[in-house]
């Protein structure tokens, strides 16, 4: 009808929406802490510190996608964490084989859920309440009660070490050059991706977000990516830990934007009931979502584990709400069926910065919980506003 | 000319710069039953949710003038308290409460204040039930015990308790069969002896034109015409053009050049148990066969079984112990899963396209492309974009669904292109027979029309259609063979040429008395 007439529509306000408030928040915290929060280090120490919430909210995000949760995360991080601590201080196994004993152990304990949900039809919330406690109590026996560790170098590395980096003196300091590098290949793959969508919308007569709008909200990201790795070069480098967070995140980000399983996530998700008489298998999709969640937990255990040095019992307690509110923040809809992997991604930072700003401005870790939750809770009333408006 | 009760001038109601109403003129005479007539999207439910306070005064423009006076309602508790109560085509009723405490949910009968007297209610509610014939149901029965035309009655009764002088219902036979609905357009007539005046909307033209004494034609947001029963012409046709804007010669468009081919799907021996009564046989032996190019009708009273069939035959999606065989193109397939259906080349269209049919949360293209996904939008693990943009374009345009874009939510779209959607859904699952229960539910006129030039489409491309349908003329209108299904089994098979509503009730009736034997 009017494919030949420019149109033009405004910028999805919720797609930018959780990025602006990341930088809010930050901001917020760079003025009370007197700029402590920017420091080259601290940048570094968020990636580290949240790297496996960051692993959990990605697996979560699935789980959340079909109307659900899982609450047995924590636990799996916990007893996987012990497993392959115990195996590698006690019973000196090589680092690789207790990685997997601990992987297996997660995908046992997902298979072990997803049986009960998807062939079953136990409710999620059930399952995985019961997984949840078993975990726990499996690892405090595991473990009696005590911490293991110190884990060697060679484990921890995952955790806390850097890739190679070619340091140059730059201005009083120090800078990366692999950091710029990896930046200025970032920055170049979203100016292509953006190009891509803008010749993809105009050929099928689409319409494109007004120009304007698009520059700033390109720049904006830009600018918090260059930030963020001239942060880290101005550190030590490029974490590992980021490594194996990006490439995790990277994946999960294609699976379910690019390819068939996901898009039958978000169809089960949307309409279980349409998705079944559409030829979608949905009870071998559930399954596999919560065998995929026991297996990043797995891989969350490990990171935990490395970055701390040690497993104790009680570590990972309450991380499984942290990844659930990770994804609603990051625009997730708690009926199902919405949701993308860089929200949750992004969500999961915003409670990351949040922690890391509160503990260093001196706030107990008793009134951060209130905190949280208060900013939980104001995102998902500030999704459900703005749809309403739309509506 | 008698009292007037209700009169609605120069409503003008807009949606953020969109004029859903515009100038629309209503006048309803005391104890009459006043049809709203219009398709899908004219403004019809948007009229009577500013009459309710659905929209509180002040979000329109335009008098309303109830019983002489201006009314200013901010909400539906002051609309009921004129004694004006909305019956809303979705059913307000919780499953698992009982029938007293549904017919007054929302209006407790309290003797302190947030007390409930039991007694009270009790009694009450056998008076308000007395109304709809009811009064014998037990009132302590969970209201999901009933069926649905049961509880369409109960709303009714639930508004007889609201002491209604001013009843509106949307859409009330739209989930109801033909004698369920007979049932309730009599209650209508005898509550409009008791003085009670009724709205109603529907597009069961010939429901209206049996039980209303004027109607009111909208279209576009604008009245078109009312007419009075005695003094306009009052036919279905009439009514029509009124709310088309243009004559309706033809509502089933003609096939022509669509030779019928070979057999491509046979099924025999189908038979089918209750999912929860293991011992109830819900379809008993049925045989069956349509050809390339055919449409065939299932035609047969709601209950009878069709749904069933249909639903246990693609992917043993409804009953257990199924046992018969299906034959595609002479060979004898499985159709076990809803998989090994859609492999074997076969598609299936829901009655319920909202609960079955469509994700109303995603958009055109991923609704369009989601049976199809994997085999032909896919290497079978990335899905191709450029291809699923291409084709849900193309489908789009072919059937006409009317939106700004391929990326517009499903669920905004009106039933009528929400069923365009479903149906490209199918087609483009590229299958030999097509099964489609109830294609036009609850869908306008104009709708309707181009679903039925899409089935003559998919006959001339020789593909096998199968219509379910409860709406007789429709199955006779589209239909070059039908069989009529009763009591689960198939009470008779009808050439085109003895096609008729007497026919297909005579086989009904035929076979309800071998059975009596």
């Amino acid at each position: 009808m009017e494919e030949n007439k420019k149109k033009y529509v405004n910028l999805d306000v919720k797609s930018i929406g959780m990025i602006v408030a990341l930088i809010v928040i930050f901001a917020i915290f760079y003025v009370i802490t007197g700029g402590k929060n920017a420091t080259p280090i601290n940048i570094n120490n968020l990636i580290m510190q949240n790297g496996y919430i960051i692993v959990l909210a990605t697996g979560m995000l699935l789980c959340v996608l079909t109307g659900n949760i899982d609450l047995g995360v924590g636990s799996i991080v916990a007893l996987t964490a012990a497993c392959s601590a115990k195996l590698v201080v006690e019973q000196g196994w090589s680092i690789p084989l207790a990685w997997l004993v601990a992987i297996v152990i997660g995908l046992i304990i997902g298979l072990f859920a997803g049986f009960f949900i998807a062939y079953l039809d136990i409710p999620p919330f059930v399952v995985t309440l019961a997984t949840m406690l078993m975990g726990r109590g499996l690892t405090y026996t595991l473990l009696q009660s005590l911490t293991v560790g110190p884990l060697p170098e060679n484990y921890t590395v995952i955790g806390t070490g850097f890739l190679p980096s070619v340091m140059i003196s730059f201005a009083s300091g120090k800078l990366d050059l692999v950091s710029v590098g990896v930046a200025a290949l970032i920055t170049v793959g979203l100016i292509l991706n953006e190009l891509k969508t803008i010749k993809t919308n105009n050929k099928y007569g689409f319409a494109n977000v007004v120009p304007w709008q698009t520059a700033v909200k390109d720049v904006v990201i830009i600018a918090l990516v260059w930030f963020f790795f001239v942060k880290l070069g101005q550190n030590k480098g490029i974490p590992i830990q980021l490594l194996v967070v990006g490439i995790i995140v990277a994946i999960y980000h294609f699976i379910t934007s690019q390819t068939v399983a996901g898009r039958q996530i978000y169809a089960l998700g949307g309409n279980a009931k349409a998705a079944r008489l559409s030829g979608i298998n949905t009870r071998k999709v559930f399954f596999w979502i919560y065998v995929n969640m026991g297996v990043l937990s797995a891989v969350a255990g490990i990171l935990l584990s490395a970055r701390q040095g040690a497993a104790n019992p009680k570590m990972g307690d309450g991380v499984e709400m942290d990844a659930i509110a990770s994804c609603y923040i990051g625009g997730a809809a708690a009926a199902g069926g919405v949701g993308t992997i860089i929200g949750a991604v992004v969500g999961a930072l915003v409670m990351g910065v949040l922690n890391n700003g509160m503990s260093m401005y001196g706030l107990s870790t008793d009134f951060q919980k209130v905190v949280k939750g208060a900013v939980l809770l104001l995102a998902v009333v500030m999704d459900v506003l703005t749809k309403k408006k739309k509506g | 000319m008698s009292e007037v009760i209700l009169e609605m001038n120069h409503i003008v109601k807009a949606f953020s710069g969109v004029r859903a109403l515009d100038d629309v003129n209503l006048k309803v005479e005391k104890g009459e039953i006043h049809a709203l007539c219009g398709e899908n999207g004219a403004g019809k439910s948007t009229l009577m949710n500013v009459l309710s306070g659905v929209y509180p005064f002040g979000t329109y423009e335009g008098d309303i003038i109830y019983k002489g006076e201006k009314c200013k309602f901010h909400n539906i508790k002051d609309s009921e308290a004129k004694g004006i109560v909305i019956i809303h085509q979705e059913l307000a009723l919780s499953p698992y409460l009982s029938i007293a405490e549904n017919v007054f949910m929302g209006n407790e009968q309290t003797s302190i204040k947030g007390v409930i007297n039991w007694t009270q209610t009790r009694g009450k509610a056998k008076e308000a039930l007395a109304h709809v014939g009811l009064e014998n149901e037990n009132l302590n029965a969970p209201i999901n015990s009933l069926g649905v035309g049961k509880q369409q009655l109960i709303e009714i009764a639930k508004a007889m308790a609201k002491n209604v002088d001013l009843l509106i219902l949307d859409e009330p036979t739209a989930a109801l069969n033909d004698e369920e609905s007979a049932q309730l357009l009599e209650i209508m007539l005898e509550l409009k002896r008791k003085g009670v005046t009724c709205i109603i909307i529907s597009h069961k033209l010939n429901e209206i034109s049996y039980v209303a004494d004027s109607i009111t034609v909208i279209r576009d947001g604008h009245t078109i015409e009312t007419l009075h029963k005695g003094v306009d012409e009052f036919t279905e046709d009439r009514i029509i053009k009124g709310m088309v804007g243009r004559e309706m010669t033809n509502r089933y468009p003609e096939r022509v050049d669509c030779p019928v081919g070979d057999v491509v799907m046979e099924v025999k021996n189908w038979t089918v148990y209750h999912p929860e009564i293991a011992d109830k046989k819900v379809l008993n032996n049925i045989n069956l066969n349509v050809r390339a190019g055919e449409v065939v009708g299932l035609a047969g009273l709601m209950g009878a079984g069709r749904t069933e069939f249909a639903m246990s035959l693609f992917g043993h999606s409804y009953g257990q112990k199924i046992s018969g065989d299906v034959y595609m193109h002479g060979k004898k397939v499985s159709t076990k899963t809803v998989r090994e259906a859609i492999e074997n080349k076969i598609a299936y269209t829901s009655e319920d396209r909202k609960t079955y049919g469509l994700v109303l949360i995603d958009d055109i293209k991923h609704n369009m492309t989601m049976a199809a996904l994997r085999k032909y939008f896919s290497n079978g693990l990335i899905v191709d974009q450029r291809k699923e943009n291409l084709e849900a374009e193309k489908y789009k345009k072919l059937i006409n669904v009317k939106a700004t874009s391929i990326n517009q939510t499903v669920g905004s779209l009106s039933g009528g292109n929400q069923q365009k959607v479903v149906l490209a859904k199918w087609i483009l699952s590229q299958p030999d027979v097509l099964i489609l229960d109830e294609p036009t539910r609850g869908i306008d006129v104009g709708a309707k029309y181009e679903i039925y030039c899409a089935i003559n489409d998919l006959a001339k491309q020789g593909k096998a259609v199968i219509v379910i349908s409860s709406e007789m003329p429709e199955v006779i209108g589209t239909c070059d063979r039908v069989y009529v299904i009763n009591e689960g089994e198939i009470a008779g098979e009808l050439p085109k040429e003895k096609l008729s509503q007497e026919e297909i009730m005579k086989c009904i009736m035929q076979h309800n008395n071998r059975k009596g034997e």
